[in-house]
């Protein structure tokens, strides 16, 4: 079982990482193909350097990853403490189903209905320019709210909530209690919220493609628009850079966190949590 | 590790809202320009970036700093559709010919105030009082090109060679590459069977529609930017596409391939041309653009960098560019500058109405759902 | 500090934390929803019409001899692909959500990040990657040529746009299933166990009830974009058909926003009430 479980995991790896592989690979090509190799060069990474525009939008993209996943990681995360806390039903069923929504919603749904809404207000303010980096951004916030509240609630309901009253007791205002004894209770769920919201909004092309304005392009769309042109290697050594940092993240946290997760201790006090209210089913 | 990997997008973040906040900070005037993808000379192979020395040019020449905000489009729909949404306002545009005469006769170009842009005067005759602007209002040609038909010779025989006929040979089944654009595609059944690309009847969009359904089963794929690939690779033998594009392909060909050209009778011509929409915010710096796009730095070098053929007298005349292109290269590139006019003026796309669109966009969706 | 005072603080703070939300989510859910259906209920000139809609019911079209209606058979293929790649990453997903979780905390960590990462690369980047593997003159081919194994053609079938769902989404689905597994109580387990279930029955029993709300979500996450792409069968499928999303994305192309949003309204009512039928059974099943 132990080898089998092995085997299906390497498998599944390289899946996952031969397309990775293959642009790895090209990016090195000395010429412009994408799928005839003809010998090694480091000519696209130099090429990279120059190109602003390219780089450019790689910056637009992670400005614009950035600041929606930490927005919508607030907005998300107050939102849950408020819910879970809801007691009144006809605002708390409102709540679950809006949340749901972009979810189950198509990308080119939100996108096009978004961009329509947009365009009708730019246009009732007599706007030149409807369509900037403040919409993307509030797009890009939107789609990514409900993984962090997603994310976020079962911390909350797996947690003691003796502990924020107990906090309280001995003096703590709401706030401070909430800080002290909630906040690092659900962090996990926060941090899981967060990055969801950031790989997803790091890799959105539809949404983006339909609420892009005239001064901020984000890197999927440049490569969409390559469309008629060839996308280069130059594309290919962009994300090859990008496998190395991440990698290289990893690999520090890995030598220096060594005891990564906490999660020992907080997966039995989940169980804890669970075990009781599965008793309260019953 | 979440705990460093989260520390690490914040401390980025931090940076990225610094950098930006400090990029607003001088009151520099903006230029937004909106291009075709891939389409202007940026900097790589050492060549000239556009953009920065554009921004640079203007700052020595004007003692005032100006940033251009490029982006880019995919096709002259995407573009239209951007635009005409009134969505966004860009101060340049970049489109096809049959695109301009669309966006004037909805009344959203402005006319040129040509005084700002003397070197139009490089601009050659030929490409001068086109259909798309009768009067020489609008636009200023950025380029022009044909399409032609690229084969791998390895693969196909050389008596079959000639015509859009190649495209429906059934010996060549499974190699063949057709447009993945619909007006493209259908254009290239219109010339095989001498039908007018632009008619307004039915009856003849329906025939060429039959045509594409015959050739349907013997297309490897519907293609765009794949094209480079698959003929690069030797994955597919025959497909159209624009003759500039040709030469990007030859410098990427694996061993086994050796990829040749040629133009079917009839084919299709297109103009690009620099317009300002009426949405532009500033209007003489974008005259000051396209004329400076006219200069002669930048356009030799968006002409290497597309391989697209040039409209512009001192591109064409230039020694240095036609040594580094070559005799042959230039000998399709610019076939007969002379006929161009009257050929043009037949074969090109015009714009058609929108009941047609939707016409040609129905067609074209029945082709995809067998 | 009285109760009352406390109370009143607390309902201070569920105001001050889900009045922000709330406000959003009408703003930029809710109204923009209704925009949709203003436009897919409107003609050209904003007059109401019914016409966007049963153009997605009537419109017809000629394939060989017989004829078609086009939507439909658009949409149910877009629907028969993407349940298909449903199945697959939920077949492939589910054990390897479960030998995740089993696994010991700190290779849980390295092997859920390793399972993230092929996302931060752009998809398009990914879907290109894939072309180049898959073609004909490609690598998969070039490496079963090696093997004397012949050659597949798999590019422009509907298995590539499949492979390419598959690829693209199987993170999603794995994702959710591992937060619920991560989560069992090994004891419950054991006690089956300790009951006289085979490891089998402890699967089907035990642990499969207790994942199906991660099972649940990951076939939302998977099946949701897989339904609604329109950038994958462009590329794998060599464009040759179209898509729910090609439909969509093709209509605004050719400036028929209205009709673009009247093929989204479809697709959106059809997808909840799938999704809530979905959600109902699995509350059946787990109530059980």
């Amino acid at each position: 079982m132990k080898t089998a479980s092995k085997i299906y995991t390497a498998l599944i790896m390289i899946f996952l990482f031969a397309p990775i592989a293959i642009l790895l690979v090209f990016s090195f090509n000395a010429s412009k193909s994408l799928s005839v190799f003809s010998g090694f060069s480091l000519n696209w990474y130099k090429e990279l350097f120059k190109d602003t525009e390219t780089l450019r939008s790689v910056r637009n993209t992670l400005i614009l990853a950035l600041s929606a996943s930490a927005i919508s990681t607030v907005l998300g995360t107050a939102a849950a403490v408020g819910m879970d806390k809801l007691r009144n039903r006809v605002y708390h069923a409102f709540l679950d189903t809006v949340t749901n929504i972009p979810m189950i919603n198509p990308d080119i749904i939100t996108g096009i209905s978004l961009m329509l809404m947009f365009v009708f207000v730019g246009r009732l303010f007599g706007a030149a320019t409807s369509l900037n980096f403040t919409t993307m951004l509030i797009a890009h916030i939107t789609f990514c709210l409900p993984y962090v509240i997603l994310q976020v609630l079962p911390k909350l309901k797996q947690m003691d909530r003796s502990l924020p009253e107990a906090a309280m007791d001995l003096g703590c205002t709401p706030l401070r209690a909430f800080f002290k004894a909630t906040l690092p209770e659900i962090m996990p769920g926060i941090i899981t919220g967060m990055l969801m919201a950031f790989t997803l909004s790091l890799d959105d092309f539809v949404i983006s493609y339909f609420t892009t304005g005239n001064s901020f392009q984000t890197l999927p769309i440049r490569i969409y628009n390559m469309t008629k042109k060839t996308v280069t290697p130059k594309m290919y050594a962009l994300a090859t850079i990008i496998f190395f940092v991440i990698l290289t993240l990893l690999l520090i946290s890995n030598t220096i966190d060594t005891d990564s997760f906490r999660s020992s201790g907080e997966d039995r006090k989940a169980r804890k949590n669970k075990k009781n209210e599965e008793a309260k089913k019953a | 590790m979440k705990k460093i990997l989260s520390l690490a997008l914040i401390l980025t973040m931090a940076l990225s809202m610094a950098l930006l906040a400090g990029c607003g900070k001088t009151a520099t005037q903006t230029l937004n320009v909106y291009n075709w993808g891939e389409y202007i000379s940026d900097g790589s192979d050492d060549s000239l970036d556009t953009i920065k020395a554009f921004e640079s040019w203007y700052e020595q020449t004007y003692k005032k700093k100006v940033k251009v905000n490029y982006s880019t489009f995919a096709s002259n729909e995407d573009m239209y559709a951007k635009l005409s949404s009134g969505a966004v306002s860009y101060d340049v545009i970049i489109p096809s010919d049959y695109m301009i005469a669309r966006l004037a006769e909805e009344n959203m170009l402005l006319p040129l105030n040509f005084d700002n842009i003397p070197n139009y005067k490089y601009i050659n005759e030929s490409f001068r009082g086109l259909y798309y602007d009768p009067d020489n209002v609008y636009s200023v040609p950025y380029t022009y090109n044909m399409v032609g038909i690229i084969y791998n010779a390895n693969a196909v025989d050389e008596e079959d060679v000639g015509g859009w006929d190649l495209m429906w040979n059934e010996k060549y089944a499974g190699n063949i590459l057709q447009f993945n654009n619909s007006r493209d595609a259908f254009a290239t059944a219109q010339y095989k069977l001498g039908l007018d690309v632009n008619s307004e009847d039915r009856a003849t969009w329906d025939q060429a529609l039959a045509e594409l359904k015959i050739q349907a089963p013997m297309v490897k794929s519907y293609v765009m930017d794949e094209i480079y690939n698959m003929l690069e690779s030797g994955e597919a033998a025959i497909g159209a596409y624009y003759a500039g594009d040709y030469f990007t392909m030859l410098d990427a060909q694996a061993e086994n391939v050796d990829l040749q050209f040629y133009y079917p009778e009839p084919t299709n011509y297109f103009v690009d041309a620099m317009c300002i929409p009426s949405c532009c915010q500033s209007k003489e710096l974008a005259e000051i653009f396209i004329n400076y796009m006219l200069s002669e730095e930048p356009a030799i070098a968006n002409a290497e960098y597309t391989y697209y053929a040039s409209p512009n007298s001192i591109v064409y005349n230039n020694e240095g560019y036609l040594e580094d292109l070559g005799e042959e290269t230039i000998g399709i590139l610019y076939p007969d500058i002379e006929a161009f006019k009257e050929n043009y003026n037949i074969y090109a796309y015009r714009n058609m109405s929108n009941e047609q669109l939707d016409y040609l966009n129905t067609l074209w969706e029945s082709l995809k759902i067998n | 500090m009285t109760k009352t005072a406390v109370k009143q603080r607390k309902s201070f703070a569920q105001v001050f934390c889900l009045t922000p939300y709330s406000v959003w989510a009408v703003l930029f859910i809710v109204v923009p929803l209704i925009f949709v259906a203003y436009y897919a209920l409107t003609d050209n000139s904003y007059h109401f019409t019914l016409d966007n809609l049963t153009r997605f019911f009537t419109a017809t079209s000629q394939v060989g001899d017989t004829e078609v209606r086009t939507y439909l058979v658009i949409f149910m293929r877009s629907l028969r692909l993407a349940v298909i790649s449903t199945i697959i990453c939920f077949l492939m997903g589910y054990p390897i959500a479960y030998i995740i979780a089993r696994a010991p905390a700190k290779t849980q960590s390295i092997l859920i990040t390793l399972i993230m990462i092929p996302m931060w690369m752009n998809f398009l980047i990914r879907t290109y990657a894939w072309m180049t593997i898959l073609q004909d003159t490609g690598i998969l081919n070039g490496f079963l040529g090696m093997l004397h194994l012949g050659k597949v053609h798999i590019i422009g079938t509907e298995t590539a746009v499949i492979i390419g769902m598959v690829y693209d989404y199987f993170p999603y689905m794995i994702l959710p299933i591992y937060s619920v597994m991560a989560k069992l109580d090994v004891r419950l387990l054991e006690a089956a166990k300790d009951l006289g279930c085979n490891s089998f029955g402890v699967l089907r029993r035990v642990i499969f009830p207790l994942s199906l709300p991660g099972v649940i979500s990951g076939i939302n996450m998977v099946l949701v974009p897989s339904i609604s792409t329109f950038y994958i069968s462009q590329k794998l499928g060599n464009g040759k058909f179209y898509l729910i999303g090609d439909a969509i994305e093709g209509q605004y192309v050719a400036n028929n926003l209205h009709f673009a949003a009247a093929i989204a309204l479809i697709l959106m009512v059809i997808l909840l009430v799938c999704m809530a039928f979905l959600q109902r059974m699995a509350n059946k099943h787990s109530a059980v």
